[in-house]
């Protein structure tokens, strides 16, 4: 495994992003991507939670391959991601109550994040080191706030035009996210 | 203070319309078009009058379904326009079903869900043609090669799809064939000396593209579009292209070839400056067009596809009320 970490972070950021070419953590994309502001925020909390998991995750290993008891890391990797989260929460919380009240449910939503978990997954089964393990961690979360800014600019355009009342909300958030990720297909394939 | 601030109305209609938009639009294709005929012969104008009256059809049908007024929609030609442009993306092979499949595609998927023309995020021709570019690549793959099959074997092929009268005609594009031997080892100088390669790129398609940029000159001239974006896109083709050749000449072949092989002309000049689906500022568009030649051909050199303007065109698309948003100018006062 001696991939470089720049092409791990492009890879993990526009070839494989987590959203749009692998559907993980569609859920606040989908919820959280109607306002820019919010979405970008949203963006750099799920990144820094990306982060603090990764490189937990990446010491936890070490100590469970250690003391041989690899089969505990998914419990050990979802207490990490639930207290990073309780971490950001009460952050954000205490320095930005606005801003807490328009992530709403979502913010505590990150812990059941089906992204964080497969970041911890993906940088164990791929045994990147120290250094690959905080590019991939960036990266994922580069490309969390790539897709979720596009999606939200979109969406807010969309406000403005008569889209048919059924497909309002989810429904056409969700053929975005099928086009979008049409488009992003166009990226497979690189770096091999 | 009664001083009228210098945007505020009335205005002065400029007299453009959007059935005069698009009928310069399609008068500008018009010298592409037949060059691109002279080159691979009838199959162009069957798939373009096969697409256009695809569109026009799925067209009425969408607006019917949807309880709109079918005249005056499909009399602006928008619906029109979008199936010429996606003919002139797909190889004149592609099996009739194929560009049904496309064309419905863009219409549904790329215009009516939003809520019709004017509200898409993305270029609805694009839509379908990178939908049937996924979806087909087998049927979207095949260029005519040296031989052009005549009309009635074009007829044969376009209904029937498979078959040997296929085989026969079909090669690779100029950019498929630089693709695959830059992947067998092979250095550029050695394969631009190729049948298929002429002056730049392909023996070909470097005059279709002449063609289409000669025709989007003529649309700036007209004021139909601004120069900023296909003047954006073909500059970040160039740089990113010439940075690449100047790294090795051997390994990443030169801006004369990216610049006119593939849907370069037509996508900077036609697609990429859809008023609808790019930015509504100048400096936006000038990021925009960057954007788009900057993909293109990372894609092009790097993924998996031969040519990357779709891709990038819908990438872009995504990007441009960012970019808008980015580039607003400062109101006099306003604190960010």
């Amino acid at each position: 495994m001696n991939t470089p970490s720049l092409m791990i972070f492009i890879d993990a950021c526009l070839i494989n992003n987590f959203v749009l070419a692998l559907f993980l953590g569609l859920c606040p994309f989908l919820g959280v991507s109607t306002r820019t502001e919010t979405a970008f925020n949203m963006g750099l909390a799920v990144t820094f939670v990306m982060l603090l998991t990764s490189v937990s995750a990446y010491l936890i290993n070490l100590l469970l391959n250690a003391i041989g008891a690899p089969y505990l890391s998914l419990i050990c990797y979802i207490v990490v991601i639930a207290s990073s989260v309780q971490f950001v929460e009460m952050v954000i919380k205490k320095y930005s109550p606005a801003l807490f009240r328009a992530l709403g449910i979502y913010l505590p939503l990150i812990t059941t994040n089906c992204a964080i978990t497969a970041l911890a997954l993906f940088q164990t089964s791929r045994g990147y080191d120290f250094i690959q393990c905080l590019a991939f961690a960036l990266g994922s979360g580069a490309g969390f706030i790539l897709a979720l800014m596009l999606m939200s600019g979109i969406r807010e355009r969309l406000e403005l035009s008569d889209v048919n009342p059924i497909l309002q909300g989810t429904a056409i958030a969700l053929m975005i996210s099928g086009v979008l990720s049409m488009a992003f297909m166009g990226f497979a394939g690189m770096g091999r | 203070m009664t001083e009228a601030p210098a945007f505020s109305p009335p205005y002065l209609h400029a007299g453009a319309n959007v059935p005069a938009i698009m009928r310069e639009v399609a008068l500008a294709l018009v010298p592409g078009v037949i060059v691109y005929f002279f080159c691979f012969g009838w199959g162009v104008v069957l798939q373009c009058l096969l697409c256009m009256s695809y569109a026009l059809a799925v067209e009425a049908l969408l607006l019917r379904l949807l309880g709109k007024d079918v005249r005056l929609f499909l009399g602006d030609g928008s619906a029109a326009v979008t199936g010429l442009l996606f003919a002139l993306c797909i190889s004149p092979f592609t099996p009739w079903w194929t560009s049904l499949f496309g064309i419905a595609f863009a219409l549904v998927c790329g215009k009516h869900l939003y809520g019709g023309l004017g509200r898409n995020p993305f270029n609805p021709a694009m839509v379908g043609y990178v939908f049937v570019l996924l979806s087909y690549p087998a049927e979207t793959n095949r260029w005519p090669g040296p031989e052009i099959p005549n009309l009635a074997e074009y007829i044969s092929i376009i209904l029937r799809g498979e078959g040997s009268a296929i085989d026969a005609f079909s090669g690779a594009s100029a950019l498929n064939e630089m693709k695959s031997r830059l992947g067998d080892m092979q250095i550029v100088s050695e394969i631009l000396t190729a049948p298929g390669f002429g002056h730049l790129a392909g023996r070909v398609t470097e005059w279709i593209n002449l063609a289409f940029a000669a025709g989007g000159i003529y649309l700036i001239l007209r004021g139909v579009i601004r120069w900023h974006i296909p003047a954006a896109v073909l500059a970040g083709m160039f740089i990113s292209s010439a940075f690449l050749a100047t790294l090795d000449s051997e390994l990443h072949a030169s801006p004369g070839f990216h610049l006119l092989a593939g849907g370069t002309m037509l996508g900077s000049f036609f697609i990429a400056t859809d008023p609808v689906t790019s930015p509504e500022t100048k400096n936006g568009c000038l990021l925009y067009g960057f954007l788009i030649g900057l993909l293109a051909l990372l894609i092009r050199r790097y993924g998996a596809y031969p040519d990357g303007i779709a891709f990038a065109v819908l990438i872009a698309n995504a990007a441009a009320p960012l970019l808008t948003r980015l580039t607003l100018p400062r109101l006099p006062g306003e604190v960010r």
